[in-house]
């Protein structure tokens, strides 16, 4: 969330969409119900079922499973078109001004730069026109034909309101209504929020289905207001704690890069990944880069890590290829891994393409599973009749299942989708051979460690040479562990006239301290100051809100800096007074910035020196052109790999831009892709409000209350297909087939699409083999293996299946 | 329960005069049906709080889990699809005893002590002084109450009057995540609704109103609902919910001479032991079952 859970009660219009906040995020929904009866705000839900966010909403409309795009390219249209942007916002905090390369184009569904062989775009032309000096043009009067203003005018004008219902299925009345809600919050005084999670991420064109809904919110002013933002509702409770952290292989802790063999030497990848600034008098914050990687480097290798061996940067694996979810069973499934530690995850439940995932798991010699849990995975090789029918003959996998501590049973910090991170403290001791986590990790470096030292081996120094200050080496605590990450002087640090500000072995008050030269060590920059030597900032709870807008800053500790809000400086025109004074977040004081957060802004930064509200870019401004994006700068429509129409609706005679044309598809894959004809309906998976992804149908109470595997289907559905509810109905896509219960609800909308009639099958993901809830088929059986072009998500959100009555 | 029974005010089949020495306030808690949005935690904290474990069931193609209520299952989400004017509208009912003012299951129990409403307006049953007969369940207009096929016995909503009487709100409101569950004196429930029927005219339900039916003397378990005027749409919650005829006559008239039957039968019965010895089973009837058994 760019806002936090308690800000939303700040809207004056709520959207939900790509998202269920009501049975997905069932506690932080309250803060809906805020916004309703306390700001008299309207609730809006878009979604392709009437869930149970739509139950409670003002106004619900349909939309078909893997359109958003085009809705949202609809509504930046009608915004340009009838000029509901707040225009004063767009021109002080966006790139609407800046003048891009006249070379730069869109033709046939893509942007200039195609590789069809390779499925990716040289990004040459994707660039501003800059000046002698190497700063970006710009065209204050937004007029220039080549500016980014009029760069969106012509890439929208495609998206009218008869294209995006041709398109989305959603009637042309709901549409326009709900555009015209939305275009009432270009009102500098009215603010909507939007709250999506993964019924946005889940789709090939993920990431810039989120990034057409920044855009939007840029036109209305919507960014660094209280009530607005871009809200990504995560996983519970640690989802954005992982993530920080380095989840994902392409990055270390705090969203730095992962190095590869391409990159040389540490001051090589430091150039590389430290940005210019593009326009003058930018506080381009990113230029602090080699500060935050040499402390990360010292925290990961302490004494070893000098200025004269680049701090180790040798020791630091460098990809040879991508690692993420899908890459990483495509290697196992080809027998190119030997071995899968797996912990606090349940791939062959979650991953797409159960029947890909059990294979590949198949092919291991060994499997370690950590989780406080038997989970599915841990018995993938166990047959479960008909829900897992698997020949334990034929699998050699060794599997080992360590069992850890739950959350409740060990301290610690978790941090929420607002970024706020809030220790947490031990309720119970774990039951019979559990461990925590970190002992567990501890336990097993200790161990490895020992066998290096005495044997040596292919490459030991890293692991010998890591830096391992704990008080008991085989089970760092939680306590030691934060402090680390949020940093500490490793020498006396001086400030510029030499006194002595930070004494050696103090923790630092944030990242504004950190070095580059190796006197200061920090696990994770954004966390710096968690831990400072005032103590465990994430453990208070202070909730003294004088703001009234729930800028709870006594309430555990934000990233970066205990800031609520980011972007905040965007509250303020050019001028640093603020758009609403009643929601006011910051203001110029004539000498400061301050208010009721932490300026995302250099405190002593006046208005007059123009420094622009988004630092941490090089230009200074958000990007509505967007050049980091894998598929395009702009956002296009582009159908899912199984899409029921066959074609592109924007580009229907081009075949090659079906679908998102720079998304990575497997070998083997793009065979697995189902066609309509065969698998007539639209597929979306989900989660309900009784359950918790595949964990919770292991409890009783839970499995109570939704006790066994369904799916969805509309009432004209069922009567074309002889279902009844209640009936156990059979779900087959091209990679397999599931048995469930037939719910036959009004729920589920049949919708026109591009003149034909398009069914949608709901089916939630909760159930499994294993559990007290009744035995069922794993629901990604189904799904397909291809994943945002950006951040490689699987598609689990749009595909195709056909239903029968089992 | 020593304490509370300081605040009987009605027992069943009792005549004798209840405590009246210390002054409870009258509670409610209220069911903001327009801010419910079905999580079903209301079911699970009731089962936990109060220990209560229903078979694990089927899904029979509906979301509502368990598909009724029972004797482990006291309170139950109820979920309606109906197309309005303006639309579709997934309408979600939390079901249960409604601890009406004026209790037909109350008046319709004939075992002394079994059903007692405390001054705060709380029905509860109290099994052990229950005989399983099933007037409760009949003397109820809304359908609540249940015969355990364990123990014989009928099991309701306490309105968890254990933590009432200790000052703690009933454990649904205590986790409703939505505030759709309140809990207080009914007094400020009801002002509390009149908010929020003023929010729901506003947004365009002409007809939201309380649901605290005059019929059994209004409830302790009220709702807010979008279309009062309508209440049958909420999975068929009564209109006009009243005492049976049957059950008031019972209580009115014809009670004191049950009571006076059922005296006599027990006076019969240790007649019939003094004089006769134990009843017992005869050889014909124990072969009779062991032969249906073996079948």
């Amino acid at each position: 969330m760019t806002n936090h859970w308690v800000d939303i009660k700040n809207a004056d219009l709520v959207l939900i969409m790509g998202g269920n906040a009501a049975e997905a995020h069932v506690c932080g929904f309250k803060w809906v119900q805020e916004a309703k009866q306390d700001r008299k705000a309207k609730l809006v839900v878009v979604d392709p079922r009437f869930t149970r966010s739509a139950a409670v909403a003002d106004y619900y409309a349909p939309i078909r499973a893997g359109s958003d795009i085009a809705f949202l390219s609809g509504v930046i249209n009608y915004l340009l078109e009838n000029d509901q942007i707040q225009h004063e916002y767009v021109k002080a905090h966006t790139n609407a001004p800046f003048l891009i390369d006249p070379d730069f184009g869109f033709k046939d569904g893509v942007f200039t730069g195609y590789n069809a062989d390779k499925r990716s775009y040289n990004k040459a032309t994707w660039g501003y026109q800059l000046d002698e000096n190497g700063f970006a043009r710009v065209d204050p009067s937004m007029q220039d034909p080549n500016c980014v203003l009029q760069l969106m005018k012509r890439h929208f004008a495609r998206y009218d309101a008869d294209t995006v219902s041709r398109i989305t299925g959603t009637p042309k009345d709901a549409f326009l209504k709900i555009c015209g809600m939305i275009a009432e919050c270009a009102n500098p005084k009215r603010t909507m929020t939007i709250l999506y999670a993964l019924g946005w991420t889940q789709h090939s064109i993920g990431s810039q289905n989120i990034r057409t809904m920044a855009m939007i919110q840029l036109l209305l002013g919507n960014m660094g207001m209280a009530g607005g933002g871009v809200n990504a509702l995560r996983g519970h409770a640690n989802v954005q704690g992982i993530t920080d952290m380095c989840l994902y292989s392409e990055v270390l802790p705090g969203y730095l890069g992962s190095p590869t063999e391409a990159d040389g030497g540490l001051d090589a990848f430091l150039v590389k990944r430290t940005p210019k600034m593009l326009r003058p008098g930018q506080m381009n914050y990113w230029s602090n880069y080699p500060k935050f990687m040499v402390s990360l480097l010292k925290a990961f290798y302490g004494n070893n890590a000098t200025p004269y061996n680049d701090f180790r940067f040798d020791w630091l694996p460098k990809s040879d290829g991508a690692y993420d979810v899908l890459a990483m069973f495509e290697r196992m499934h080809q027998g190119r891994m030997n071995g899968f530690v797996c912990q606090g995850f349940n791939p062959l439940a979650s991953v797409a393409n159960k029947t890909k995932v059990s294979a590949a798991l198949s092919k291991l010699k060994f499997l370690v599973v950590i989780d406080p849990l038997a989970t599915d995975t841990s018995e993938f090789w166990k047959n479960y009749g008909e829900h897992n029918d698997v020949d334990p003959t034929q699998i050699q996998t060794e599997v080992i299942r360590l069992p850890a501590a739950l959350f409740a049973e060990h301290e610690g910090s978790f941090t929420n989708s607002g970024r706020v991170i809030q220790w947490h403290w031990k309720a119970a001791d774990g039951p019979g051979e559990t461990r925590e986590d970190t002992a567990i990790l501890g336990e097993l470096y200790t161990r490895l460690r020992a066998l290096y030292a005495a044997e040596g081996g292919a490459f030991p120094d890293p692991v010998l040479g890591l830096h391992w200050p704990y008080r008991i080496p085989t089970h760092p605590s939680s306590v030691e562990l934060n402090r680390e990450i949020s940093g500490y002087a490793i020498s006396d640090l001086a400030d510029a006239s030499g006194n002595v500000t930070v004494k050696a072995g103090q923790q630092l008050a944030g990242f504004a301290a950190l070095r580059d030269d190796g006197s200061t060590a920090c696990g994770n920059w954004l966390y710096s100051g968690m831990w400072s030597e005032a103590g465990n900032l994430t453990a208070r709870r202070d909730n003294e809100d004088p703001s009234g807008l729930g800028q709870t800053l006594k309430w555990g500790f934000a990233w970066p800096a205990n800031r609520r809000i980011l972007y905040n400086r965007a509250s303020c025109d050019a001028n640093g007074k603020p758009w609403d004074p009643a929601r006011s977040v910051i203001h110029w004081n004539g000498k400061a910035w301050g208010g009721n957060d932490i300026p995302d802004m250099r405190p002593n930064a006046d208005p007059a020196e123009s420094v622009g509200a988004f630092i941490m870019t090089g230009e200074g401004v958000a990007r509505l052109f967007a050049p980091g994006m894998a598929e395009g700068p702009f956002p296009e429509h582009y159908e899912p790999f199984e899409t029921p129409l066959g074609r592109n609706p924007m580009h229907p005679d081009v075949p090659a831009v079906t679908s998102n044309p720079a998304a990575r598809v497997y070998q083997g894959d793009m065979e697995m892709f189902g066609t309509a004809d065969e698998f007539p309906y639209v597929a979306t998976t989900y989660r309900l409000a009784e359950h918790f992804h595949f964990w919770t149908k292991t409890s009783k109470l839970n499995a109570i209350l939704q006790p066994e595997h369904f799916v969805e289907i509309s009432e004209a559905l069922a009567k074309e297909k002889g279902i009844r509810k209640g009936d156990v109905v059979r779900v087959r896509s091209n990679r397999g087939q599931i048995k469930a219960v037939a719910v036959v609800t009004k729920r589920i909308p049949v919708l026109d699409v591009d003149g034909r009639k398009v069914h949608t099958v709901g089916i939630p993901l909760h159930f499994g083999f294993k559990g007290e809830t009744k035995p069922g088929y794993i629901t990604n059986t189904l799904t397909p293996y291809v994943g945002d072009a950006n951040s490689q998500t699987p598609e689990y959100k749009a595909f195709l299946v056909d239903i029968e009555k089992a | 329960m020593a304490l509370q029974s300081l605040d009987i005010a009605q027992r069943s089949a009792t005549t004798t005069a209840m405590p009246q020495v210390r002054k409870t306030v009258e509670v409610a808690k209220l069911i903001d049906v327009s801010a419910c949005i079905g999580c079903k935690a209301c079911q699970a904290a009731c089962m936990e709080w109060n220990d209560l474990r229903p078979e694990v069931g089927r899904n029979v193609g509906i979301y509502d889990n368990p598909q009724d209520l029972d004797d482990k299952t006291w309170t139950l989400m109820r979920f309606t699809e109906v197309e309005q004017e303006n639309g579709l509208e997934w309408l979600i009912r939390k079901d249960g005893c409604m601890h009406c003012e004026d209790p037909g299951c109350l008046k319709a129990c004939p075992a002394p002590g079994a059903i007692v409403q405390y001054s705060n307006g709380i029905v509860d049953f109290h099994q052990e002084n229950c005989i399983g007969c099933g007037y409760c369940v009949t003397g109820c207009p809304f359908d609540v109450p249940r015969i355990s096929k364990t123990d014989n016995k009928a099991y309701k909503c306490t309105l968890c009057s254990d933590r009432v009487a200790v000052g703690q709100a009933p454990a649904c409101a205590k986790v409703c995540p939505t505030g759709a569950i309140t809990f207080g004196a009914k007094e400020d429930m009801i002002h509390h609704a009149e908010t929020r029927i003023a929010d729901l005219k506003e947004r365009g339900y002409s007809n939201a109103g309380l649901y605290d039916p005059k019929g059994v003397g209004g409830t302790h378990v009220m709702y807010v609902l979008h279309h009062a005027d309508k209440p049958t749409l909420y999975a068929g919650l009564p209109k006009n919910p009243s005492i049976s005829a049957t059950v008031a006559l019972w209580k009115g008239v014809a009670k004191p001479l049950a009571l006076f039957a059922l005296g006599a039968a027990a006076v019969g019965s240790l007649l019939h032991y003094v004089m006769k010895g134990p009843n017992q089973v005869s050889k014909e009837i124990e072969d009779e079952v062991e032969k249906e058994d073996a079948q």
